[in-house]
């Protein structure tokens, strides 16, 4: 662990000049090393250099140029991970880019964050995944790793050459926005993980199953008149590869689990001894289908918002750490798309700017989860893909998100900085909002009101 | 602020019934020989049709100008949406003409919605998708109200594919509103699930069909076959078509049109004194009437008259 680079060979960022800052009176809470007290955080050369007894550092025990924050009465954490973003770059960067992407990563407190490779065109091959990476090292406001696609144009028939995606940076593979329907395909990626390595994510879906479906089948899509999509249609898939990964001895992970059978299927796989894990979206947590009787396409997304209990059960599933990580799934959409129609509007909605928030305001401040599970699960993601897990310690890459948990914001009111506004919490009042993020050493955010001056503020 | 009539939903039981008696009035007017009102001169109402119609469009047409409103009809077929102009666009295009009313029919659930939200117009729902069309709704109440003077206390079936009917969704909660019990009828395939959360209670066959006083039976549209809804037409008819054989004397035979001959209903059926089918047509005039005045000269013309 030299002082020189912050970084990991398979994240990309733009050089940022490493901060030299001083968080006062911080209460920082970290589940893994188990500090839950205010600290001083002295950060230099993109490393965490102190945690001193709060009030110990100021302005006169610091090098002159340090940037110097009051924090006290805010909590700082461990900043946090998101292995499931859609940055839409390439060739649709008019609903985002990966400037606009990883800034809204930064205001929601992300230090790192995972891009799936559905792209126009997808990332399926060296040269699209070189390209984008090169893209990344120029617009990267946050370290950003890359998925490519387990087939060819996510067709679903064709492996895409893993190893040699491997090789130039892909953390792992997913064709995810649809499943791989053929059990032979997929089989055959599993053995060919052997050779390339890196984790295979899947998004469930027989599409048999969900059809036409727009949102999950149930009394509400009953009511509605719209086609429904059966929470079978993912947990059969689950139960299926989770099987073959047994076979194989592969390593999978379940993206963004929806429903109570899933979690069943995840939890008995896992029992019988498959390299299995899971994520949950901040939606899928917080909100149900009945959120859809005003059929806002805000709230339209794949997998769909299910059931109470299905909600309960990925809530369960997540405090037993069966799901091990919080995934946003942020899936960036234009606003004439979203104007379409409901049945006819894309699936998917922002996620980044808004999971903490949404996940402290609706669970852990009503008493449901405690904060510290949910810093440790919204952390967790990159682990996965073998990344390191961002720490408050001495010595570690400085990456920190500092939250104001008393402060409360209407969602959209002050826009957003993702390029789309597709937001499901759009409107809704939520409590704590991330002040300040530092990403590898790197200020890259701090909010307008939190008094930080900067100039990664945003508008 | 605008009203709009989106979803049953948007009126209670006293709307309803608010919304009959000024047909029933409506339906005084169009047994005179001069069948017009001014009660709309000069104002401009638009129907804005995507999806081909026969009995619905006629009909709107013909109670706004009734009402003496002028009237702009706009089909999809040829229409600027084909050209793929969004539907938010062609309602601002629209609206630059400054109509008091707009009626929409879409197949997509929701679009009446989205209209309202983006228009100053009176919005009213002519059917969206698979979701509601509340003005069939109204009109098959107030069809069933003039034959038995009130829903209290009925039993009526809904028979046929109500996965696919918005009139089923519309009807069910406005029957229920009304104080009748309501049953749906058919194939497991072609009743949604958890349809019981909507108040009513489901079965797969017709044995009990005589507990009935109305029979609702809807459209079985020849593609469900193909998509492997039911095996075969043969078999539907077999279970599930309402002839004279399954109906018992006094009930009452209705169907929102168009009726597919031999198939969901029976010739004999249809053409017997017990189908109400023609008489929901002729409300269907009444009834628009009734929801264009109740949205654009409202309630404080209405107690006048009243």
């Amino acid at each position: 662990m030299s002082g020189m680079s912050a970084g990991h060979a398979k994240l990309f960022h733009r050089a940022g000049e490493p901060s030299d800052l001083l968080i006062r009176e911080a209460h920082v809470l970290d589940p893994r090393t188990g500090l839950d007290e205010p600290r001083d955080i002295l950060i230099r050369d993109g490393r965490i250099a102190e945690l001193a007894p709060p009030g110990a550092l100021s302005a006169g025990t610091v090098p002159p140029a340090t940037q110097i924050i009051e924090a006290a009465g805010k909590h700082a954490f461990p900043a946090f991970v998101d292995p499931h973003v859609h940055l839409r770059t390439p060739g649709q960067e008019y609903k985002e880019n990966i400037d606009t992407g990883t800034l809204a990563a930064a205001v929601g407190g992300f230090c790192q964050v995972i891009a799936m490779p559905n792209t126009a065109p997808t990332i399926d091959q060296v040269s699209v995944l070189a390209a984008v990476i090169a893209t990344a090292n120029e617009q990267a406001r946050v370290p950003t790793g890359f998925l490519a696609s387990i087939t060819v144009g996510l067709q679903g028939s064709e492996l895409t050459e893993m190893a040699a995606l491997a090789d130039t940076g892909a953390l792992g593979f997913t064709d995810d926005g649809k499943p791989v329907t053929s059990a032979g395909v997929l089989r055959k990626a599993l053995q060919y993980q052997r050779l390339a390595g890196g984790v295979i994510a899947l998004h469930e879906e027989d599409p048999a199953l969900s059809g036409e479906g727009v949102m999950h089948e149930g009394a509400v899509s009953t009511r509605l008149g719209v086609a429904g999509i059966p929470s079978i249609s993912e947990s059969t898939y689950v139960a299926r590869d989770a099987a073959i990964a047994r076979y194989e001895d592969a390593r999978v992970h379940f993206q963004h689990l929806s429903s109570v059978e899933s979690v069943q299927a995840l939890a008995a796989a896992r029992e019988g001894g498959a390299r299995v894990s899971g994520e949950a979206t901040p939606h899928h947590l917080t909100l149900t289908d009945e959120a859809l009787l005003g059929l806002d396409s805000n709230l339209k997304m794949n997998p769909p918002l299910r059931r109470e209990a299905d909600r309960q059960a990925v809530i369960e599933g997540l405090r037993s750490g069966v799901i091990e990580c919080i995934a946003t799934d942020h899936a960036p959409h234009a606003r004439h798309e979203k104007e379409m129609p409901f049945e006819l509007a894309p699936m998917g909605t922002t996620g980044l700017e808004t999971a903490f928030a949404a996940i402290y305001t609706e669970l852990v401040r009503p008493g449901v989860l405690p904060l510290a599970l949910v810093v440790e699960r919204i952390t967790a993601g990159g682990a996965l893909y073998g990344l390191p897990i961002p720490k408050i310690a001495v010595d570690e890459p400085a990456n920190v998100a500092l939250v104001n948990l008393e402060r409360d914001w209407v969602v959209g009111e002050g826009g957003y900085a993702s390029r789309s506004e597709n937001c499901c919490f759009r409107g809704r009042r939520l409590s704590g909002i991330v002040e300040l993020t530092v990403a590898a050493g790197t200020l890259v955010f701090a909010s307008r009101g939190s008094g930080i001056p900067t100039q990664m503020e945003v508008a | 602020m605008t009203c709009h009539l989106i979803t049953i939903d948007d009126l209670d039981r006293a709307g309803i019934e608010r919304i009959l008696a000024r047909a029933q009035s409506f339906a005084e007017v169009s047994g005179r020989e001069i069948k017009k009102v001014p009660a709309l001169k000069g104002r401009t109402v638009v129907n804005l049709f995507y999806e081909s119609s026969t009995r619905t469009s006629s009909s709107f047409e013909l109670a706004a100008k009734r009402l003496s409103a002028d009237v702009v009809s706009i089909r999809s077929a040829g229409s600027a949406v084909d050209k793929g102009e969004s539907l938010r666009d062609t309602v601002q295009t629209l609206s630059a003409y400054d109509p008091a009313a707009i009626v929409i029919r879409s197949p997509y659930a929701g679009a009446a919605q989205q209209v309202a939200d983006w228009t100053d117009a009176a919005v009213i729902n002519a059917g969206d998708g698979k979701h509601e069309h509340p003005t069939q709704a109204l009109l098959d109440v107030f069809t069933l109200k003039q034959r038995l003077d009130t829903l209290d206390g009925l039993n009526i079936w809904i028979v046929g594919d109500v996965l696919h009917s918005r009139v089923a969704r519309s009807d069910i909660h406005a029957f229920q509103r009304m104080g009748a019990k309501v049953t749906v009828a058919g194939p497991p395939t072609l009743i949604p699930r958890d349809i019981e959360a909507l108040g009513c209670t489901a079965t797969p066959s017709l044995q009990d069909l005589h507990e009935a006083d109305v029979v609702y039976v809807l459209r079985m549209q020849n593609e469900r076959m193909r998509e492997a809804y039911v095996p075969s037409l043969r078999e539907y008819i077999q279970r599930y078509q309402v002839n004279l054989q399954r109906l018992r004397p006094g009930q009452l035979l209705m169907h929102p049109g168009p009726v597919n001959r031999g198939v969901e209903l029976s010739a004999d059926a249809i053409d017997s004194d017990v189908a109400l089918i023609g008489a929901q047509v002729k409300s269907g005039v009444a009834v628009r009437m009734a929801v264009l005045y109740d949205l654009l000269v409202g309630a404080p013309a209405l107690q006048a008259v009243a």
